[in-house]
């Protein structure tokens, strides 16, 4: 049981570094793309009126990222970067029932329902 | 200054920021969010929006590295994250329910506790005590690689490193930080479990308790691409220079002048909220 369990942990690690590495390219992408565009003054976050609404859903990001808007490739960049340790739970759950321990599938659905619940909750 | 000056110098900022997160063991989050309020004048919600991301990032970008060494316990983790994740979800609840300047003075206490924690001394095992009946049905048990072997251990006081996790989940939320000094406290002080199991489990941790609270920051309009891009991507750059040069050097006065500036930071955080200028 030991080893299958460092095993899995191997197998999440990797798995989390390239979620990161991936989320972090496209954000690169979209930030030269959006210093190219962007000449002028530096941006007002000074003063808290919060983003532009079309940046703050998933859906809209992802229908922006696609025509190409810098803001929301970055936005998207970042979406994938959130759901890196969501998708660890699923991998942590479908691990778990490999190992046949049961207890620790519902364990590992609970704190995915949490995740999922405030995903949902906040759109 | 124009957008690119200002994004060159967010980003050479947490670059920094990354680096002294990882040398002090501290996280990214704790250094970037002063530095964007108090010298660039940020608003403490894109500041801890931005935070946010780069936590994720830099916690899931070196799990790789901690799982090698063998010390993480991915059940203890896992249940832990129960708590961590319901505390993150009341913790974004409370930063649109309390003023600006309360996120402030609570982040300042914050910086000087992590300052702290981050120079105890590692103490001595904890010895042998009987097994907690509550942990070994939960299987919060394990073994790590110790220069005699591989030794055991058993999770102690499982009720108070649950709620313990609950109040780290909660500041993770309200701060935008990982919490990582919190974290540890539950595992190696309340739970009693070895230090490097502790450590290693909580940045495992960090990005899924950030995750949980990253959705309602994105739609309160928390996260704004201009900031949060500069800001992940040097925390993560930075980190992971940082975590490279901890393996290679002894790094004791380093981080005692890190400590030192944490704490004028945390200082200078009270007193700007408590002053109304935050």
């Amino acid at each position: 049981m030991q080893l299958t369990d460092q095993k899995l942990e191997v197998a999440i690690g990797r798995m989390l570094q390239t979620g990161v590495m991936l989320a972090a390219l496209v954000v690169l992408l979209g930030g030269i793309l959006y210093l190219r565009q962007s000449t002028g003054p530096r941006p007002d976050y000074i003063h808290f009126h919060g983003e532009i609404d079309n940046l703050r859903s998933p859906a809209k990001i992802v229908v922006l990222a696609i025509h190409g808007n810098p803001e929301a490739i970055i936005q998207f960049g970042l979406l994938l970067l959130i759901a890196t340790p969501i998708v660890r739970v699923m991998v942590a759950a479908a691990g778990f029932l490999i190992e046949k321990d049961h207890m620790y599938v519902w364990v590992s659905l609970a704190v995915l329902a949490v995740l999922l619940f405030s995903l949902w909750r906040s759109h | 200054m124009n957008t690119a000056e200002f994004s060159l110098w967010i980003c050479l900022s947490s670059i920094l920021a990354g680096l002294l997160g990882s040398l002090t063991g501290l996280g990214g989050g704790v250094v970037i969010v002063p530095v964007l309020t108090l010298i660039f004048h940020i608003d403490i919600r894109y500041a801890i929006g931005a935070s946010l991301v780069s936590v994720i990032a830099t916690s899931s970008g070196a799990a790789a590295a901690y799982v090698r060494e063998g010390f993480s316990n991915i059940r203890i983790g896992m249940f832990l994250e129960i708590a961590t994740t319901l505390g993150a979800l009341f913790g974004a609840y409370l930063t649109a329910k309390v003023t600006t300047h309360s996120i402030g003075i609570v982040f300042g206490i914050v910086l000087l506790y992590s300052a702290y924690a981050s120079f105890r001394t590692k103490h001595p095992e904890h010895g042998h005590t009987s097994p907690d009946p509550l942990a070994m049905r939960l299987k919060m048990h394990g073994t790590f690689p110790s220069s005699t072997g591989d030794e055991a251990y058993v999770a102690q006081r499982v009720p108070a490193g649950f709620s313990l996790m609950f109040a780290a989940g909660t500041l993770s939320g309200l701060l935008g930080i990982g919490s990582g000094a919190v974290k540890v406290l539950a595992m190696d002080q309340a739970m009693r479990l070895p230090f490097k199991v502790s450590t290693t489990t909580s940045n495992f941790m960090i990005g899924v308790t950030a995750a949980a609270s990253a959705g309602i920051y994105l739609s309160r309009g928390y996260i704004s691409p201009g900031l949060a891009m500069p800001v992940m991507l040097g925390v993560l750059g930075g980190s992971l220079v940082g975590s490279k040069i901890l393996v290679n050097a002894e790094v004791k006065t380093l981080r005692l002048v890190f400590g030192v500036v944490i704490v004028a930071l945390g200082i200078e955080m009270i007193f700007n909220s408590v002053t109304g200028r935050l």
